[in-house]
C-alpha cells in the first residue's frame, strides 16, 4: 500500500460514459493483482474529500502500466474523464483482495460481468484461459454501453446480454447462463450487487468468487463504509479490506 | 521543536491526534507509518454491547466535505478490550477511548470498564452521534442531560474525561458550561453537524439512513467559531477539529482556542496525513513567529485578556 503519482498515458471514451484509462507509475503496477483495486484523488483534494475506489482492468509489467476502466457517474469521474495524457493522478494502492485463482478448482469456468463489473474480470480471464477452459457472460444496459466485447473474444468464448435488447441476448445474465446449460466447475462474478445476488442463487451448487462494489470512505479498512453481512464470526466483511473479491458462499445478499 | 503540550493531567508529545472513528483502532495505518509519532489516538466509538451499524450506503460525498452515517457499528466494550487494546499497548502513545451508549447506564458500564484499562489515558465522551435514533446525541443537545451524563461517567471513571460536544445545538457554550459543571477535565469539539443528500435518478436519500454527519473542510470555520465561543467560557483543555487538513489549519484551531488538536476526515484522503501534520508543525509554527506549541497557547492568552 503506497501514495504514487502516476502519469497519464491513455484516457479514452470506449463506451457509452465509460472511460479507459492507461496510467505509468513505478510500484502500483508490479504489486497490483487481479481484482485489486486503486483509490484515485479527485482533483488537489480540495473539493472532493473521498478518492474514487477502480478495479485494474489489466497489468503490464514490463511497461509498468495498469488499464482502469470507469463509469462516469458524478462530479469526480467527470474530472476525470477530461485529464489529458501526461497529467499526474494520484494514487492510493494496490488495495483490497483479489481474484485467488490456485482455487479455480476443475476445468470449465463461467466468468460473468455486468456492466462496469466487467474490468476486473478482463485481466483475470486471461489468466484463467492459460490453464482451463473458460466461458464468459457479459450482460449490459444498452447496445452503445458495451466495451470489451471482441477483447474477451480472443480470450475465451463470449456471450453478450444486452437489457434492451439492442444488441445480444435479450436479457439479463442468469438467463443466458440457463440456456448455456453447462456444468460449470467453478465461477467468477462482479457487477451491480442484484446481479450477483442473482448469479450467486443460480449457482447455488458451484464454488465461486464475487467482486463486490459499495460507496467507500477510507479504502482501507478503518471507517466502516463499505461493509456487507456475511457468514463468519463478526457478522459482516469490509468490502475494502476484506474484499472486493469474497468466496461466493461467504456472504449474506 | 518543543511540540509538548499539556492537557490537564494528560500530556502528550505533540498536539496531533485522529480523530475517532476515522482511525479505527490503529491496525490499518500502522501499516502506513509508526503510530508512535501521534501525540495520541482517539479509538472508535464503544458501546455496551456490539453493534452492526446502519444499513450501507454509509457515506456520501459533499463540496468540500463528506456525510457519514456509520451508526456506531463496533464489537462492544469487552470486544474492544479483548481484540483490538492488545494491538495498541505495543505503542506509547495515549489512547483516548470514545464512549457512546443509548442510555444513562449503558454511558456508566462502558465508562467504568474502558477507563480501568492501563493502555486507556482518557475517556471521550460521545454525546453527539448524531447517527443512531436512540442514542448519544439527546444526551449532547440538552443542558441538564449533558450534566447529568458527564457526572454519572466522572463518578465511575478513574482517567480525565473529555465531553464531545455536538454542534447541533442553539448555543454550544450552554453544553460547555453545563458539562463542566458537572466535573468534565476536558472537551472535544466538534462532532459532525447532521446533513442530508439527494440522489437525482432515486430521488432518495443517497445515505441509507436518510442523514448524516458533515465533516471535512466544510465545516472548519463552524469549529473554529465554536472552539472561540467556548474558550470565551471555559479554561478546560480542549481538543479541537472539524476539517483539519494542514499545519496552517492546526495553528488557527490552536489560535482559537484549541489545546490539542484531531483529524478526521482528512485520514480518508491520505492515510499519511497525521505523520505528515506531526513532522512539518514546526516549520510553520516557525513561519508565524513561534518556538513551541506552548507560545501559541501563551500569544491567544495575552490576546484574549486584552481584546475579544
Ligand atoms: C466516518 C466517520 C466516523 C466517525 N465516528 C465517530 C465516532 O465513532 N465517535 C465520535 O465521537 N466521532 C466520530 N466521528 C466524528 C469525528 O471524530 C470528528 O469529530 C468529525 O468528523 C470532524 O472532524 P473532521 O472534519 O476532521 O472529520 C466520525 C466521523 C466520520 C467522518
Amino acid at each position: 500500500m503506497i501514495i504514487e503519482d502516476m502519469t497519464i498515458q491513455k484516457n479514452e471514451c470506449i463506451a457509452l460514459n465509460t472511460f479507459e484509462m492507461v496510467i505509468s507509475g513505478e510500484e502500483i503496477p508490479l504489486q497490483i493483482q487481479s481484482g485489486q483495486f486503486v483509490h484515485i484523488q479527485i482533483g488537489d483534494g480540495k473539493l472532493n474529500m473521498l478518492r474514487r475506489p477502480i478495479s485494474v482492468a489489466d497489468i503490464n509489467r514490463i511497461s509498468k502500466t495498469i488499464t482502469l476502466i470507469y463509469h462516469v457517474t458524478g462530479d469526480g469521474t467527470k474530472w476525470l474523464s477530461t485529464l489529458t495524457e501526461g497529467t499526474m493522478v494520484n494514487v492510493l494502492g494496490p488495495l483490497g483482495n483479489g481474484f485467488e485463482i490456485k482455487h479455480a478448482e476443475g476445468n470449465h469456468i463461467l466468468i460473468v460481468g455486468g456492466g462496469v463489473g466487467v474490468p476486473p474480470l478482463y485481466h483475470l480471464t486471461k489468466q484463467l484461459v492459460r490453464h482451463h477452459q473458460v466461458t464468459v457472460v457479459l450482460g449490459f444496459a444498452t447496445h452503445e454501453a458495451i466495451f470489451y466485447e471482441s477483447a474477451f473474444q480472443q480470450l475465451a468464448e463470449t456471450y453478450v446480454a444486452t437489457n434492451d435488447g439492442t444488441y445480444g441476448y435479450h436479457g439479463v445474465v442468469t438467463d443466458v447462463i440457463n440456456q448455456l446449460d453447462q456444468p460449470f466447475q467453478y465461477y467468477y462474478a462482479c457487477g451491480p450487487s442484484p446481479m450477483l445476488q442473482a448469479v450467486q442463487r443460480q449457482m447455488t451448487d458451484t464454488h465461486g468468487q464475487l467482486s463486490f462494489e459499495e460507496r467507500m470512505g477510507c479504502g482501507v479498512g478503518a471507517c466502516f463504509a463499505c461493509v456487507c453481512e456475511a457468514k463468519n464470526d463478526k457478522g459482516y466483511v469490509k468490502i475494502c479490506q476484506d474484499g472486493p473479491v469474497l468466496q461466493a458462499n461467504e456472504v449474506i445478499l | 521543536m518543543n511540540l509538548e503540550v499539556t492537557l490537564g493531567d494528560l500530556h502528550l508529545n505533540n498536539p496531533i491526534m485522529p480523530a475517532s472513528g476515522c482511525f479505527g483502532f490503529g491496525r490499518e495505518f500502522s501499516a502506513f507509518y509508526d503510530l508512535n509519532q501521534l501525540g495520541a489516538i482517539a479509538i472508535k466509538a464503544a458501546t455496551g454491547e456490539a453493534r452492526f451499524g446502519n444499513q450501507t450506503p454509509r457515506v456520501a460525498e459533499t463540496s468540500s466535505g463528506m456525510l457519514n452515517a456509520i451508526g456506531l457499528q463496533n464489537p462492544g466494550v469487552n470486544g474492544i478490550i479483548e481484540q483490538e487494546l492488545p494491538f495498541l499497548n505495543q505503542y506509547n502513545v495515549p489512547v483516548i477511548a470514545n464512549i457512546a451508549g443509548s442510555t444513562l447506564e449503558e454511558y456508566i458500564e462502558v465508562a467504568k470498564k474502558m477507563s480501568e484499562q492501563p493502555v486507556v489515558q482518557a475517556l471521550e465522551l460521545n454525546i453527539s452521534c448524531p447517527n443512531v435514533k436512540e442514542g448519544g446525541v439527546q444526551f449532547g443537545t440538552d443542558p441538564t442531560l449533558a450534566y447529568h451524563v458527564t457526572q454519572a461517567v466522572k463518578s465511575v471513571s478513574t482517567k480525565p474525561v473529555f465531553v464531545k460536544l455536538s454542534p447541533n445545538v442553539t448555543d454550544i457554550t450552554d453544553i460547555a458550561t453545563a458539562v463542566e459543571k458537572a466535573g468534565a477535565d476536558g472537551l472535544s469539539m466538534i462532532n459532525t453537524l447532521t446533513g442530508r443528500r439527494i440522489d437525482l435518478h432515486q430521488q432518495s436519500p443517497i445515505i441509507a439512513n436518510g442523514s448524516g454527519g458533515l465533516s471535512g473542510p466544510a465545516i472548519k470555520p463552524i469549529a473554529i467559531h465554536m472552539i472561540h465561543q467556548v474558550r470565551q467560557k471555559t479554561d478546560l483543555p480542549i481538543i479541537g477539529m472539524g476539517g483539519i487538513q494542514s499545519t496552517e489549519d492546526v495553528l488557527e484551531f490552536l489560535l482559537a482556542g484549541a489545546d490539542a488538536v484531531a483529524v478526521g476526515t482528512a485520514n480518508f484522503q491520505n492515510p499519511f496525513i497525521c505523520e505528515r501534520l506531526v513532522q512539518d508543525l514546526p516549520n510553520t509554527l516557525q513561519a508565524y513567529g513561534f518556538n513551541s506549541v506552548k507560545e501559541v497557547r501563551d500569544a491567544r492568552c495575552s490576546h484574549q485578556s486584552t481584546s475579544h
